[in-house]
């Protein structure tokens, strides 16, 4: 039975009268109910981009390196040498995860590996960038995170360990602000000839409409909807938006595609990922040109009974739609036979441009294909400028031992170890994690290509907080920075933008301004955005999360000898600061965890600053005198210092002599000015960094030296020492301990 | 001198395996669609980790009925080397090709971490090269490697000097703490009393290059290789 539109059936699909004004006027007529749903999808802002689609065209797109760029296809390309490019893409799962932490994340991880094999390349690993309330403590709230972050692993190690495809790194934070609306942003990178990039085109008149993969049921009905709204103590009644996900079965789809692909067979293929069926027909004959007709009743379900407004709009997973070249028909049924998955003749591909389902020969939906698509009202939002945060003065801070803060920092669950998480993601799978996670960047051979690749995700959502443009300039600097620390020069972006309802003018102006940071800084980095994903409604009860645009870059390693390490390696090497002492505070780690602030100016970038920094570690890695690298970022220099002793595989001390200051240690240790890195050398290469830095104009600080059992500071305020058995018990710890209890 | 990786649908290690071979050894091997009845042709038998058939059931329960499986039980019992890892050997263990079985980590969670293995058998066709008590590095990557047996079984086991690897501390001794998933006697890989079939819970196939951060793993495949060609000599 078909209900009658109503105002408030229209609006319970989202849409606003001016909206549904338009959709009239594209159709010519009222909409039924089942094109009203799949207008209601299309149109969301998950699908539709509606109210930021303004803002990410400020982003640089275009490169020498840029074979397909943002928007143009499911995942960007960049030409990665040798005839060889990657296709790399960062996607959310914040609002199924909030709900339901191990399906939402799990069905994160096979979305963005669908996006990714669906443009031909190997899916080579995934990342994932995390953030969760506070997990310590004896109250409702941090149970409940405990929970959350228990359930995202295990849906991530799920997914990703069994498809085969390795985790090799990310990060995770914590902070209140995230109570109640984690964020799950997962990344997946693949490899393919630069030749044999596909499209998701419905190219070739009367070519055949093919759905391949799982059946469809009801699960996961307009997820899209869903991720489109703030989540509310009702949320919790949407369970159903939140999809089941079957690495198994997606593993076989990922095989049977590429088999497919590589067979020459394919004209189109796309991923039905949000808004399922309807995205992937109306896009494929938008991008085509064309119009591609379906009919309902071939479709291979797994329930009976469905409304076609339910097959339209069902997000259910592990199902690709591929327009197949006339005459190669016979192709698809080999393939999918032998990996023993369903596939069915649904369509053709038409010349009308519309987008037109039958239900068993009757017309159910018929609506041109490029205005479904493309035509989503575009709205400029009302942007605020939010009261500022509280000023700092150094003077109003009372001194706390720098023994305990550092203990304290260390066991914070952002700096600490992720060693409890990234234990339960197989990382080694593929024999090609080179660098595994817990180093600035994970670095990965991709042995087809012969390449090494190294990819970090980043944000500070500190900094986002107190001045989203600085904030979100600091992401793609500190992610250039990080894969520069390990060997690699930058390439590519793709990045995740979390941030509040739109409607909200402050949660608005934050979100501009963080566009508008990102954008500055990968022109200055060079660094093309080649897509991403946006995240809005990113609230709960608890009030709106901080801004967190995060950035997922990817870069590559010339040669293998380039490839360095964070840790320091050998007693005896000399320990530099490069980049000064520093003295920002605010906005800092420190501020935060001693002095319960999340207050004062964030730290500036310099960009010109910044590029010197990177492009003399640079070279001096390319000298092959660079023990170790890892630069200064929440905690500042002694948790740097810190994570030099203790990350790598054995643990090692280091001597420093802090030259002569004014400023109070405490300030000198953990501010969190940019731009600055610890690197080891051996002590032979003392002059030749010393001659390269006046060179550069760069100024760098001969810290130490390497060895011993304990980090020692010694400054012009007194000595400072920490076992490193007591720097590690709080370090290497703290996760595990907080996640090992038991929550009833 | 061919070599056959088994792939059942679901086998995510096919790819390792096949690359160690003949990129790591340059030994020539093909992978063997696991609904293949025979296995004629084919000197030795590799099945990879994963998760065969989606491991929903117990691990590696749908892939021992799967009809490659068959023939490669009977190759086994006529004394072809079969080498069994990760899911593999979960695999073997439920053919019966290799005794006990594998269960939930001690810790309920998946584990990916490197261990040291002490090798305590050089008498199979996988270990010949090396020597007894060496130590390889290797990492493991499963969430239901704990080996089981009971005691008489893991008597007989240990009598007939069937346990071939052993999980240790860098010392090389077989502590409660170097036992990542709660194995019996830190077990880490079986042979059956031939010695023609080893299962192993660590992967080699992803420890034959240096970059990787180990390459003990290559020394297993090397001993398989220079068995079969001993034998064709």
């Amino acid at each position: 039975m078909t209900p009658t539109l109503t105002p408030e059936l229209v609006h319970q699909h989202g849409l606003s009268e001016e909206e549904f004004e338009r959709i009239k006027a594209i159709l010519g007529r009222e909409p039924n109910f089942t094109e009203l749903g799949v207008f209601s999808v299309m149109w969301s802002e998950h699908c539709s981009y509606k109210n930021t689609r303004r803002e990410l065209r400020k982003f640089p797109t275009t490169g020498p390196r840029v074979l397909v760029k943002a928007g143009e296809e499911n995942a960007g390309v960049i030409d990665i040498g040798d005839g060889w490019a990657v296709a790399f893409k960062m996607e959310s799962h914040n609002h199924p995860s909030a709900v339901e932490p191990f399906q939402g994340a799990a069905t994160g991880v096979g979305g963005i590996i669908r996006d990714i094999f669906t443009m031909g390349a190997r899916p080579v690993f995934l990342m994932n960038s995390l953030r969760f309330g506070p997990i310590h403590g004896d109250n409702d709230a941090a149970r409940k995170n405990r929970k959350l972050v228990r359930g995202v692993v295990a849906g991530i190690a799920h997914y990703g360990n069994c498809i085969g495809v390795p985790t090799i790194g990310g990060e995770i934070g914590f902070d209140e602000s995230y109570n109640g609306n984690p964020l799950v942003n997962v990344l997946c990178l693949g490899v393919l000839k630069k030749a044999e990039i596909a499209r998701g085109a419905a190219s070739g008149v009367g070519n055949a409409v093919f759905y391949v993969g799982s059946e469809t049921g009801r699960d996961g009905l307009a997820g899209a909807a869903f991720a489109s709204r703030d989540l509310t103590e009702e949320s919790k009644a949407d369970r159903p938006a939140v999809q089941v996900g079957d690495p198994f079965r997606g593993k076989l789809l990922l095989e049977a595609c590429l088999e497919l692909l590589n067979s020459g067979a394919v004209a189109g293929i796309q991923d039905m990922g949000a808004a399922g069926l309807t995205c992937s027909t109306c896009e494929t004959a938008s991008r085509g040109g064309t119009g591609v007709q379906i009919d309902l009743s071939l479709v291979p379900k797994r329930e009976t009974g469905m409304s076609p407004y339910e097959i339209l709009l069902s997000e259910s997973q592990e199902r690709m739609l591929i327009i197949v070249r006339s005459g190669e028909e016979e192709r698809v049924k080999e393939v999918f036979e032998k990996w023993d998955l369903p596939y069915s003749r649904v369509g053709i591909v038409t010349d009308d441009g519309f987008m037109r389902v039958l239900n068993d020969g009757a017309v159910e939906v018929e609506i041109p294909a490029k205005q479904l698509a493309d035509d989503a009202p575009v709205y400029e939002r009302e942007v605020a400028i939010p009261s500022g945060s509280e000023a700092i003065e150094v003077s109003g801070l009372a001194f706390q031992d720098p023994k305990d803060s550092l203990i304290k920092l260390l066991a914070h669950p952002t700096v600490a170890s992720k060693n409890w998480v990234f234990r339960q993601y197989d990382y080694t799978v593929r024999a090609g994690t080179v660098v595994p996670p817990g180093s600035d960047a994970a670095v990965f051979y991709v042995r087809e290509a012969n390449k090494f690749l190294a990819a970090t995700t980043d944000c500070n959502h500190l900094y986002c907080r107190l001045d989203p443009r600085e904030g979100a300039k600091i992401a793609v600097a500190e992610a250039a920075r990080n894969l520069t620390c390990s060997g690699a020069v930058p390439l590519a972006v793709t990045d995740n933008l979390n941030f509040g309802n739109p409607y909200r003018p402050e949660n608005f102006w934050q979100l501009r301004e963080a566009v508008e940071g990102l954008a500055e800084a990968c022109r200055r980095f060079e660094t093309p955005v080649t897509g991403g994903n946006v995240s809005l409604y990113n609230e709960s009860p608890q009030g709106t999360i901080d801004p967190t645009p995060t950035v997922g870059m990817v870069g590559l390693i010339e040669d293998e000898r380039w490839i360095t390490r964070q840790y320091f390696r050998d007693e005896g090497d000399v320990i530099f600061l490069i980049g000064g002492l520093g003295d920002e505070i605010g906005g800092s780690l420190y501020l935060k965890t001693i002095y319960g602030k999340k207050a004062g100016k964030p730290p500036r970038l310099d960009f010109d600053r910044e590029l010197a920094v990177q492009k003399f570690l640079r070279a001096l890695i390319r000298k092959g005198v660079v023990k170790s690298a890892h630069d200064c970022s929440e905690g500042g220099l002694a948790v740097a210092l810190a994570e030099g002793c203790m990350s790598g595989p054995e643990r090692i001390g280091a001597q420093i002599l802090l030259p002569a200051s004014n400023a109070r240690v405490d300030l000198c240790l953990f501010n969190e000015s940019q731009s600055r890195i610890v690197v080891s050398v051996p002590s032979e290469a003392i002059e030749l960094v010393h001659q390269d830095t006046a060179q550069a104009g760069i100024e760098t600080i001969r810290l130490g030296s390497v060895g011993g059992s304990a980090l020692a500071i010694e400054g012009p305020q007194g000595a400072l020492s920490w076992p490193l058995d007591q720097l590690r018990e709080a370090w290497y710890s703290s996760i595990a301990l907080a996640l090992s209890q038991q929550d009833l | 001198m061919k070599i056959a990786v088994v792939r059942f649908p679901g086998s995510n290690c096919d790819q390792d395996c096949l690359r160690a071979l003949t990129d790591g050894l340059g030994i020539k091997a093909e992978y063997v669609w696991h609904k293949e009845t025979s296995i004629a042709g084919y000197d030795a038998v590799i099945l990879p980790g994963g998760f065969s058939y989606g491991d929903y059931l117990r691990c590696g329960a749908i892939a021992a009925f799967s009809p490659v499986m068959q023939s490669v039980t009977k190759a086994a019992h006529a004394g072809m080397p079969v080498f069994g890892i990760c899911n593999g050997f979960q695999i073997l263990c439920e053919t019966g090709l290799l005794r006990g079985a594998l269960i939930r980590n001690r810790s309920l969670l998946f584990l990916c971490q490197p261990v040291s293995l002490k090798l305590e058998n050089n008498r199979t066709p996988f270990t010949r090269l090396s020597d007894e008590g060496a130590i390889l590095k290797m990492p493991i990557a499963h969430g239901e490697g704990a080996y089981y047996a009971d005691d008489q079984t893991l008597k007989e086991l240990e009598e007939e000097g069937q346990v071939v690897f052993r999980y240790v501390n860098v010392n090389g001794q077989p502590t409660p703490e170097a036992n990542p998933n709660g194995s019996r006697n830190n077990i880490a890989g079986i042979c059956n009393p031939a010695g023609n079939v080893l299962g192993l819970m660590p992967h080699p196939d992803r420890s034959w290059d240096q970059r990787l951060g180990s390459d003990d793993g290559l020394q297993l495949f090397r001993s398989l290789v220079d068995t079969l060609l001993s034998v064709a000599a």
